[in-house]
């Protein structure tokens, strides 16, 4: 189940650089321009699809009171799981952004860019999605959240990871670093105290 | 703040609050809108637009403030479990998102005459607009967890992880200078002239103290709510 379900996502992705020249019609000039845009905001909403599955499952099978009952910290979990999510994730994802990027007839620099892009981005979008996983998982719908909670603290790593490719903003691969070690920063700590919430309660 | 604790003591001042700061915030709101709207000279270059500021600052100032209270609430909530911060966070939501909602759309009205769009997205412009998502999604969190149980902590943790964009659109003004200006008051120096700036501490107090007003009557909704639930259960368990 949760073999095929790592691919979901990619999927995902894959088929937004498919059905986008469908919309704005298959001009390369318009393609090329727009394209790594694209691929960015499809990156973003792919990384909502595996929210669901990411801290609800151990927490019905229980598996957060045996690592309590271990001793080992939620915040030393919080860690692997993004380390883990970020694999399952986000490798697959720069993957697919070869023929993403080739469907969409993007030059090999503007690839290249988006690539370090995503290399940069990842690890703070894969802390963001697990944050927001374990924010959610004890709240009554809280699937239906996942997008409005995850989009607005995300807009940084999208202004900057386009600016970084677009070039024409100085400095942008560092802000981009910057917010994702950011996220990457304070994530163990506010996965962890969201996790220690339903064991007390 | 320990005695403040109490809900029951709680109640009663607030109930006494409730109508002075009522009157003082329609009050003060009122003569700095009527002093605004035809005591101070129109702007010699902006002309009668500018007058549209004695609201678009107050509602920034609140958008801003707001958020900067829940996260505080937010912390006090989380260190010392203080019970009525999660009630006050919560209660504050409304009022901030409505501030902001009037902010985004004062500045809109008030760009489309003088930048010649309804919209731009410059840092400022859009880093509020983000806090206005902030909001919506805070206030979706904090309906759907139960405010006396430990999940209440949840979206405590959301306002404080939001509370970093505070700075960024505090900054944004210096970082992107694109369209909206710069910060032109700080406490001891303004570069408005003073015959335009008189009604604009009077909104600002005025609509602060609505501000206080509509929290106050949310956080005793609140409070009757959970009293209601509670009863509930107890006639369930009888």
């Amino acid at each position: 189940m949760i073999g095929a379900a790592v691919f979901l996502p990619i999927l995902f992705f894959l088929l937004v650089a498919v059905l986008f020249p469908f919309a704005v019609g298959s001009d390369r000039m318009i393609l090329s321009r727009t394209g790594s845009g694209v691929l960015w905001v499809a990156a973003l909403l792919a990384s909502l699809l595996p929210i669901d599955r990411l801290v609800t499952p151990d927490i019905e099978n229980g598996f957060f009171d045996h690592y309590a009952a271990r001793n080992i910290s939620e915040e030393w979990i919080a860690v692997a799981r993004i380390i883990a999510h970020w694999l399952s994730f986000a490798v697959p994802l720069m993957v697919a952004l070869l023929p993403a990027s080739m469907l969409l007839s993007l030059d090999w620099s503007v690839f290249w860019k988006s690539e370090a892009g995503f290399l940069l981005a990842t690890p703070g979008l894969a802390a963001l999605g697990v944050m927001i996983a374990a924010l959610t998982a004890r709240v009554k719908a809280g699937s239906a959240l996942t997008a409005l909670l995850l989009l607005p603290l995300a807009v940084p790593l999208l202004i900057f990871g386009c600016g970084a490719v677009d070039g024409h903003q100085p400095g942008a691969f560092l802000l981009l670093a910057a917010s994702s070690l950011f996220l990457l920063a304070v994530a163990p700590f506010v996965i962890g105290a969201a996790l220690r919430v339903g064991q007390e309660g | 703040m320990i005695r403040l604790a109490n809900p029951h003591y709680f109640l009663s001042l607030s109930r006494k609050l409730t109508p002075w700061l009522a009157i003082a915030g329609i009050l003060f709101s009122l003569s700095g809108i009527l002093g605004g709207l035809f005591l101070t000279p129109p702007d010699y270059l902006q002309g009668e637009t500018v007058r549209i500021l004695y609201i678009h600052v107050p509602t920034a100032w609140l958008a801003m403030g707001g958020w900067s209270s829940i996260a505080l609430a937010s912390l006090v909530q989380f260190i010392w479990r203080h019970p009525l911060a999660g009630i006050a966070a919560k209660a504050m939501a409304l009022p901030g998102a409505l501030f902001t909602g009037l902010c985004l759309l004062t500045g809109s009205i008030w760009g489309r005459p003088t930048w010649g769009t309804w919209w731009e997205w410059d840092g400022r412009l859009t880093s509020v607009l983000v806090l206005f998502f902030l909001y919506l999604g805070y206030i979706a969190l904090s309906r759907s967890v139960s405010n006396y149980s430990t999940t209440s902590r949840l979206p405590a943790l959301y306002a404080l992880l939001g509370a970093i964009n505070l700075p960024i659109i505090h900054y944004s003004v210096l970082w992107w200078r694109t369209l909206h200006q710069g910060q032109s008051i700080n406490l001891t120096h303004s570069s408005i002239d003073p015959s335009l700036l008189w009604p604009l501490p009077l909104t600002l107090i005025g609509f602060s103290c609505l501000f206080a007003v509509i929290t106050l009557f949310r956080m005793r909704y609140l409070l009757a709510h959970a009293q209601y639930e509670a009863r509930l259960r107890r006639m369930a368990a009888l």
